[in-house]
């Protein structure tokens, strides 16, 4: 038979030789199999090229894109205080430690100085939601893997912080809560006894998830040993946040460069030097209890601080109403803010903060208009997808999921 | 125009003192701004590979961490045109700073940082895919977040908001 010209996708690795010979089903044990872009486990619209001998993956090209929409362009067009509704949807998991990052970046550059209630308002609604987002995980995660029982309990924890984001910003996903120089409003009178109420509440799940998911043999053999990355190998590949601190190294932004009173927080930072899936499996669960910690001290400040959540910086207040009505110049400098929007000085920044899947980090350059110049998004789980080839060539396909899972990748954030 | 812009109390990001590279990487390094607390040392695009592997290995420095690669489109009739600027951490001295490189919009080329950090791998991939800018050496530069068959590059300032 002769053989014919096939042609071959780009996005393909494969030596093109290989395909124009008749495949010969007893010599040939290699195959080519595209996990995704639609697949239950990969979280999202990842496609992995897996190329496979038998079980086992030899090379691992993952192929993303299918969620890029052009975030960081649109961000160009938006004025600077419009921003906020975009970075949200980035990683829509952890929503508000998104806003928070682009909000530090641009105050960073402004040199606004944020109240003190509306830092404990920023850093309890961040721990919520990076519990929120961890529940999630260590549902999907538990559930990839097999253990179907724990997403039920996550997901019922996580719809009560959902009214709690509720409750404060009028949304459960894509907040905007978090504005240049604070936050929108402040929270209502109910926010701090239904918070109360939920910090009550949540230790039970880090005890039944302890029951269910920790001590099970079974979820134990599937992830220990699974999806190796040295510390050195981790640190090449600028792996951060949990996945990194499960393979030793202790490195937290809130600890190493605190940003919105971190540093008068008391909690700390669960590192486990396993390097593999069950390490970082303890680091989140570990890292459930110590957001937990900072809620309820934040929950505890808020009680007794109080004041303004917004910047009084007068490109960032609007000015009172009877004031404008009354003077001419308080009636301008209330139009141009309301109507074109405030400028940034000039010049560049680089904020990074601590997510729930690493560091996240805004490079934004301004050109002294309106609206951003370039907002550049270094998003967590972009880099740390990098590195999956590395932890998971020469293993399982099943071992292929457990790592996905446990490296906690939202593709909303890998893609932008 | 530069306003004074007092540091606020709530950023504590370190920037590494960086005038040891200044003599030994005289004829690469053309100038070290420091803005808001911010280094950046903005250099040429010869011995960049070579700045680099000593900011990685020199002790008193040890960026072992790189942080981001962003570049940035300076306008479609500006010169230099793109501007590349690596983010650089050392987490055992927890200290920062941004390498910045300009390029000319039809000499748009970068040797690639693949054998120093891996990380760039991805990062120099999207650049490619962004703004056109080639690297040179890549192992695997080809389209990353546009589809392989696309043409045009979205963040240059030139193409429109709206996609074609």
């Amino acid at each position: 038979m002769q053989a014919r010209e096939l042609v071959v996708p780009a996005t393909s690795t494969i030596s093109p030789l290989s395909m124009l010979r008749k495949p010969d089903p007893l010599s040939d044990t290699r195959m080519t199999v595209s996990m995704g872009p639609q697949h239950p486990s990969t979280h999202g619209v990842l496609r992995l090229e897996l190329v496979l001998d038998g079980e086992t993956v030899v090379k691992a090209i993952p192929d993303i894109g299918y969620l890029h929409t052009g975030m960081e362009k649109t961000m160009e067009k938006e004025k600077w205080q419009q921003v906020v509704t975009i970075t949200c949807r980035m990683d829509y998991l952890n929503s508000m430690g998104n806003d928070l990052g682009y909000c530090l970046a641009v105050e960073k550059l402004m040199g606004v100085e944020v109240p003190e209630r509306a830092k404990i308002i920023r850093v309890l609604l961040t721990e919520l939601n990076r519990i929120a987002s961890h529940l999630v995980w260590f549902g999907t995660h538990a559930m990839d893997i097999g253990a179907m029982t724990g997403f039920f309990y996550a997901f019922t924890h996580r719809e009560k912080i959902l009214d709690l984001f509720e409750c404060a910003t009028g949304a459960r996903f894509h907040q905007s809560y978090f504005i240049i120089g604070g936050a929108r409003w402040d929270v209502p009178d109910n926010f701090i006894p239904l918070c109360e109420e939920f910090l009550d509440g949540f230790p039970s799940l880090l005890a039944e998830a302890k029951k269910l998911v920790t001590g099970n043999k079974i979820f134990q053999t599937r992830t220990k040993g699974v999806g190796y990355i040295s510390k050195e190998d981790a640190l090449d590949w600028a792996l951060s946040g949990p996945t990194i601190r499960g393979s030793g190294v202790n490195w937290d932004i809130r600890k190493s460069e605190p940003y919105s009173d971190y540093e008068t927080y008391d909690f700390d930072v669960p590192v486990y030097d396993g390097g593999d899936v069950w390490s970082r499996y303890l680091v989140r669960m570990d890292e459930f209890h110590e957001s937990w910690k900072i809620c309820r001290q934040a929950l505890e400040r808020l009680k007794t601080v109080s004041g303004s959540v917004k910047s009084d910086h007068p490109k960032l207040k609007l000015p009172e109403r009877d004031l404008m009505k009354q003077h001419i110049d308080v009636m301008i400098h209330h139009f141009l803010l309301a109507s074109e929007g405030f400028t940034v000085p000039v010049g560049e920044v680089y904020q990074s903060i601590e997510s729930a899947r690493g560091e996240i980090a805004y490079y934004i350059v301004s050109d002294g208009g309106e609206r951003p110049y370039r907002v550049r998004v270094r998003t967590p789980s972009y880099v740390n997808l990098a590195a999956l080839p590395a932890m998971v060539e020469g293993s399982l396909i099943a071992d292929v999921v457990a790592v996905i899972g446990s490296i906690d990748i939202v593709l909303g954030d890998v893609d932008r | 125009m530069s306003e004074s812009i007092e540091q606020t109390q709530t950023h504590s990001s370190r920037y590494a003192d960086a005038s040891i590279v200044r003599t030994k990487f005289a004829d690469t390094i053309e100038e070290i701004i420091e803005v808001i607390g911010e280094i950046t040392l903005v250099v040429k695009r010869e011995g960049l590979v070579e700045l680099m592997t000593f900011l990685r290995d020199e002790p008193s420095l040890k960026f072992n961490y790189l942080s981001d690669i962003g570049g940035v489109d300076l306008g479609e009739f500006a010169s230099p045109r793109f501007a590349v600027a690596y983010q650089l951490y050392s987490l055992e001295h927890n200290h920062r700073l941004r390498v910045k490189v300009f390029l000319d919009e039809d000499d748009a080329n970068l040797p690639t940082l693949w054998n120093v950090w891996k990380a760039s791998n991805w990062l120099e991939r999207e650049i490619y895919d962004m703004f056109g800018v080639n690297f040179e050496g890549h192992p695997d530069q080809r389209r990353i977040l546009m589809p392989a068959d696309y043409e045009g590059h979205p963040l240059r300032k030139d193409f429109p908001m709206k996609g074609y």
